[in-house]
C-alpha cells in the first residue's frame, strides 16, 4: 500500500511527512522527522518515555499512529527550549540532579511542563499521581520530583 | 492484505460502507478510538494486517452532553475530557473514578471508556461502573442505529455483542436525580499503573434516609462483569444500614466465579469483592446525602 502522505505542526513548524499505516507517532517523529530526542522505552504506554503533547494533551506517542498527527500540533522535547535558552524544568532537572542515564527525563520533562501548564503550584502527591507513568529505573523519583517542585518555584517566581 | 490501511471516515454512512466493502474483501477491520489497546496489539507477532478504521471524526462520537434527557458520552471521548467536564463530575463521579484508575495521565489522555467496554477485559474498570450507571450502548448497525444495555453488551473474554457490520458509537444515561449518586472501588496491588483484582460499581438513590433504587455491578471476578440484582434487592428499601450493606456483599461474593492468578487467589477476590461492595456503597450514600 501507497505511504500516507500527512501535514502537522511539529513543535511549531508545520512539516509534512510520509508514513506507513502502522507506523506510531514515536517511530514517525524518530525514524522519518530525526527527532530521536523521543525515546522508545517500552512500546507499549507503561513506561512514559515517549511522552509528548498533541494539541496541548499529554500522551504516549507509542501509543498513536503517525497518521493521526495529521492536522494536529505535536510538541517534543526539542520544542521544549526556547530561543533564549534552557525551559526552567531542564535548568531544574540539571541542577537537582534529576537523571542518571537519561533515556527517561525527555518524557518526564514533556509530562512535567503539561502539569506545570495545567497547575502551576501542584502539591507534591499531585505531581507523584500525574507522573506515575513515566517510569525512572535509576534516580528513585525523589529528585525528580524535588526539581519539579524547583521548577514550579522558579517558574510562578522568576528572578 | 499485505499491510496495514487507514481511513478516518466523517460520517456513519461511510464507516458501514468501509465496513461492509472489507467484509465482502475477506479483509478484517480494526476500529481505532484511543488506541491504547489497538497499537498494543498491532504489535504482536502474528497480529494480522487490516484496515484501521479511525472513528474520531465522526461528530456522534466526539458527543459528551450532560442534559436534562440525555447524558451522552461518545466513542471518541478520552478519560481525560471526561474528568475535566463539571456536568460530569458531578451527575457520575463513580464512572468517572473508574476512568480515572485506567492507566497513566498519557494513557488517560487518549483512551476511551468505550475502547474499554470493546475491549471485554475482564478486569476492565469502566465496565462495572458504565454497568451500575445504567449505561446504554448506542449501536450503529446497517439498517440504522440499536441499543443495548451495557450488562449485555460483553459476551465473554474478549468477546463484545456487535454484530458484523455494526460498531459503537457510545453510551447513553438517563440523567440521575440530585440524590442518586454512584461509586466504583478496586483493590490493586500498587496504587496506580495496575489491573484490578477486584472491583465493585455501585449506585444508590436515597430519599428520606431510604434507599429507593440501587444498582450493583462486580468486575475482574468472574469472565465478564456482571449486574447482581440480588444485591441491589437487599439494599432497595433498606437505610443502607450494616445489615444491608453485609447482605449486598455477601450477594456479590456469591456471584463471583473468580479465577486464582499471579494477583489474587479466587478464595481472596470473592472476600475482597464483599468488602468492595459495602465501602463502595459507603460512600455513594455519602454522595447522595450531600446533596
Amino acid at each position: 500500500m501507497a505511504r500516507l502522505h500527512v501535514e502537522s505542526k511539529i513543535n511549531g513548524e508545520t512539516q509534512e511527512f510520509l508514513c506507513d499505516a502502522s507506523q506510531s507517532l514515536l517511530d514517525v517523529l524518530r525514524d522519518e522527522l530525526g527527532l530521536t530526542g523521543t525515546k522508545e522505552g517500552c512500546g507499549t504506554g507503561d513506561c512514559g518515555a515517549c511522552s509528548v503533547l498533541v494539541d496541548g494533551r499529554l500522551v504516549c506517542s507509542c501509543l498513536m499512529l503517525g497518521v493521526e498527527a495529521s492536522g494536529k500540533n505535536v510538541e517534543t522535547i526539542e520544542g521544549i527550549a526556547g530561543d533564549e535558552g534552557l525551559h526552567p524544568l531542564q535548568n531544574a532537572f540539571l541542577e537537582n540532579a534529576a537523571l542518571q542515564c537519561g533515556i527517561c527525563t525527555p518524557g518526564f520533562i514533556v509530562a512535567s511542563k503539561a502539569l506545570l501548564e495545567k497547575n502551576p503550584n501542584p502539591d507534591e502527591s499531585t505531581i507523584r499521581y500525574w507522573l506515575a507513568g513515566n517510569l525512572c529505573r535509576c534516580t528513585g523519583y525523589d529528585k525528580i520530583i524535588r526539581a519539579v517542585q524547583d521548577a514550579a518555584e522558579k517558574m510562578s517566581h522568576p528572578a | 492484505m499485505e499491510s496495514y490501511g487507514y481511513v478516518a471516515p466523517t460520517s456513519i454512512a461511510e464507516v458501514l460502507d468501509v465496513l461492509n466493502a472489507n467484509t465482502n474483501a475477506g479483509q478484517m477491520t480494526q476500529f481505532l478510538a484511543g488506541g491504547s489497546d489497538v497499537l498494543v496489539q498491532m504489535r504482536m507477532p502474528n497480529h494480522q494486517p487490516r484496515t484501521i478504521v479511525d472513528i474520531k471524526k465522526l461528530a456522534e462520537t466526539n458527543r459528551l452532553e450532560v442534559g436534562p434527557e440525555e447524558i451522552y458520552i461518545g466513542a471518541a471521548v478520552s478519560s481525560a475530557i471526561m474528568n475535566e467536564h463539571e456536568g460530569l463530575q458531578k451527575a457520575m463521579p463513580g464512572l468517572l473514578e473508574a476512568g480515572d484508575l485506567i492507566g497513566s495521565t498519557q494513557v488517560q489522555g487518549r483512551a476511551t471508556i468505550c475502547g474499554n467496554l470493546c475491549n471485554a477485559s475482564p478486569a476492565g474498570d469502566s465496565i462495572p461502573a458504565l454497568i451500575a450507571a445504567g449505561g446504554i450502548c448506542d449501536i450503529a448497525t446497517a439498517s440504522g442505529r440499536r441499543e443495548l444495555p451495557v450488562e449485555d453488551f460483553v459476551i465473554g473474554v474478549g468477546k463484545n455483542a456487535l454484530q458484523a457490520g455494526e460498531f459503537l458509537l457510545g453510551v447513553k444515561f438517563a440523567p440521575p436525580q440530585a440524590t442518586t449518586k454512584d461509586a466504583y472501588l478496586r483493590f490493586t496491588p500498587r496504587t496506580e499503573m495496575d489491573i484490578a483484582v477486584a472491583g465493585v460499581g455501585v449506585r444508590v438513590s436515597v430519599e428520606n434516609g431510604v434507599c429507593t433504587d440501587a444498582r450493583v455491578a462486580i468486575g475482574a471476578v468472574a469472565p465478564t462483569a456482571l449486574l447482581v440484582t440480588k444485591a441491589a434487592d437487599a439494599l432497595i428499601g433498606s437505610a443502607l444500614d450494616e445489615a444491608a450493606l453485609t447482605a449486598a456483599g455477601q450477594a456479590c461474593k456469591d456471584s463471583a466465579s473468580p479465577i486464582s492468578d499471579k494477583r489474587g487467589t479466587a478464595e481472596y477476590r470473592q472476600k475482597v469483592v464483599a468488602v468492595l461492595c459495602k465501602r463502595a456503597i459507603a460512600i455513594a450514600h455519602q454522595r447522595a446525602l450531600e446533596n
